[in-house]
């Protein structure tokens, strides 16, 4: 089959490789019927985070119809149509039991090794490194799911492909995002980053009933996208985050805020993005938090800092001093999709949203590689790739 | 080493050799700024360790530029201005025979070098960046995503359309903190 493999920093490559096959019988065999690129992916392309290896197959975001199942599997059948959402939970340990997917405590077959890099291991990931089970992904014909009587999502034939994709990753990311603020209809949410993570935080803080959503990025095509969804926008290049922030909340801030950017924040003129920069380039650092100490410093006293943006490593400069002496909350971790689906794949069937609006590229797999540029780079108006296999 | 016979390496080519030319200047820098009086003697630049170490700072800068950035095209012409700094320098002094014959091992290193600063500089500057909303390749260009709300009214009618959703108690502020303690 052909799939998109990593092959060290900035080299993805559309390979064949052999066909998936069971593994274990809770397993499935999924035909890719469309996937998407993911700004976590971006992270890897740019070799950001640790743990990857020269041919990995990429991609979490994907979907399609189920061709073989295990023997003990007794969730799907064959021709199921499914979503299957990138954290992989077996259902049963403690965490899962909970409702926290993403930390299962079975689903990283990696688990020694994230135990000593991260404390406690959290759960196995399609397609992310060796530190969360590396897993192949599902930017690639046919996947194997692991434990695929738990997490996917079957979805009725009445639903397009493109309205559902996004159950897998990004809109319950972004709705994870805003629920975590326990949005109150007196609150201004301000989320960094109009990327498709943060078109779909955009959509649900409106959605939960945000007095005002203010939405920051320097993308223009970006920032329309963010308006058209109900935000105000503020360019961070032409404008001062904090004052226009304060200035929007009557000077005392927004009382939730959060980070769709991640690790690899943009900022421009500012002391401590030049101060990151350097420190990256001689890897002293491995990430670069602008966003986070904009958060902390302008979020207002016993307010709440939502962040799905995604973080590698060790960060530096952090004023946890104003977090301490601010009474701010912090809520993070990579979405426990399966919490919301349920939720969400009925708000789409009823037309509330239609999760297909982020959607501005659409190719053949083979396209893929030159796409993870047109994606990164923000060129041609890029803001989500949806490729076909 | 590079291959003369193209006219000039290819982007990828390019973009490691500015890589390495970061560490290089990072390097270089490092010796100017702790070491500048062993330069200065050895080159019969004596009483300007000041200058030495200056250029030090900026060797430094130029190299952490060039490995923090995606685009390493301007700082790459920041070293070619440097290396003809360096040149001039090199030119202006006076001293023994065999200090003037080290400045002139020192000159040709230095040419040397600026030849492939020119070549990186001016393979990398073909190689467009992202389209921004100032200073970008491609004319600025609306794309037509104001319709793309998402959902299906206006979104002042679906403020608070999910306000029935459930948020699980766990992923509640603690009620204290809660504006009217609901
Ligand atoms: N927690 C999760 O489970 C989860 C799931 C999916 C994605 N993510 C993460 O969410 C983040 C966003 O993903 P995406 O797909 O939207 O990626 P993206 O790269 O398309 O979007 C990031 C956006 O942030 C903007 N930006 C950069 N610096 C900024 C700054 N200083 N202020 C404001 N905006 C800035 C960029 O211009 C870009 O539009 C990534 O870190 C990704 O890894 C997390
Ligand atoms: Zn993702
Ligand atoms: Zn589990």
């Amino acid at each position: 089959m052909k799939a998109l493999r990593w092959h060290g920093k900035q080299d993805i490559r559309c390979d064949e490789v052999p066909d998936p096959a069971i593994e274990h019988p809770r397993d499935a065999i999924v035909k890719v019927t469309s996937c998407a690129i993911c700004g976590s992916d971006l992270h890897l392309y740019d070799g950001f985070m640790p743990g990857m290896e020269s041919g990995d197959i990429m991609g979490h975001e994907f979907m399609g119809e189920v061709v073989e199942v295990g023997a003990e599997n007794k969730k799907l059948k064959v021709g199921d149509r499914v979503v299957v959402p990138f954290t992989i939970c077996c259902g049963e340990c403690d965490q899962c039991r909970r409702g926290y997917f993403s930390v299962c405590e079975r689903s990283n077959r990696n688990k020694s090794v994230a135990d000593k890099v991260f404390g406690h291991s959290p759960a196995g990931l399609f397609g992310y490194t060796h530190l969360t089970g590396g897993y192949p992904g599902g930017q690639a014909e046919f996947v194997r799911v692991p434990f695929a009587d738990v997490a996917p999502v079957k979805v009725p034939d009445g639903l397009t492909d493109e309205q559902v994709l996004f159950l897998g990753d990004i809109f319950p990311t972004g709705w994870q995002a805003a629920v975590q603020c326990d949005i109150q209809p007196t609150d201004t949410v301000a989320i960094w980053g109009a990327g498709p993570v943060g078109q779909f935080c955009v959509r649900s803080a409106v959605l939960l009933g945000a007095r005002q959503v203010i939405c920051i990025d320097r993308v223009p095509e970006r920032l329309e996208m963010a308006r058209a969804g109900g935000a105000v926008t503020i360019d961070f290049e032409n404008e001062s985050v904090v004052e226009r922030l304060n200035e929007l909340t009557h000077g005392k801030g927004p009382e939730k805020c959060i980070d769709a950017v991640g690790l690899e924040a943009h900022a421009t003129g500012s002391l401590d993005s030049l101060y990151d920069r350097a420190k990256q380039a001689v890897m002293l650092e491995t990430d670069r938090p602008h966003v986070l100490r904009e958060m902390m410093y302008v979020c207002r006293p016993a307010g709440i800092l939502s962040v799905p943006g995604v973080y590698g490593g060790v960060l530096d400069k952090i004023p946890f001093g104003m977090v301490m002496n601010k009474g701010l909350t912090i809520r993070t971790g990579q979405t426990h999709v399966n919490r919301w689906t349920d939720d969400l794949l009925r708000r789409i069937a009823e037309g509330e949203i239609n999760p297909s609006f982020v959607i501005t590229h659409r190719a053949k797999l083979e396209d893929g590689p030159a796409l993870y540029k047109t994606f990164r780079d923000k060129q041609d108006g890029c803001i989500k790739v949806v490729l076909q296999p | 080493m590079l291959d003369m016979t193209r006219r000039s390496p290819r982007p990828e080519t390019a973009s490691g050799l500015a890589r390495g030319l970061g560490w290089f200047s990072i390097a270089l820098g490092l010796a100017e700024l702790v070491a500048p009086r062993a330069i200065t003697r050895s080159l019969g630049l004596r009483g300007q360790e000041g200058l030495v170490q200056a250029y030090g700072v900026r060797e430094i800068a130029t190299g952490i530029g060039l490995l923090g950035t995606r685009q390493p095209a301007p700082w790459l012409w920041g070293r070619v201005g440097g290396d003809v700094l360096d040149l001039a320098t090199l030119a202006a002094a006076g001293g023994s025979r065999r200090q003037r014959e080290a400045r002139g091992i020192a000159m040709a290193a230095v040419l040397g070098i600026t030849v492939l600063d020119v070549l990186c500089a001016a393979t990398l500057s073909g190689t467009p960046g992202r389209a921004t909303s100032r200073g970008g390749m491609s004319t600025p260009r609306s794309y037509g995503y104001g319709g793309r709300r998402g959902f299906r009214d206006l979104p002042e009618r679906m403020r608070g359309a999910a306000r029935d959703a459930r948020i699980p108690e766990d992923m509640r502020i603690p009620k204290l903190l809660r504006p009217y303690g609901n």
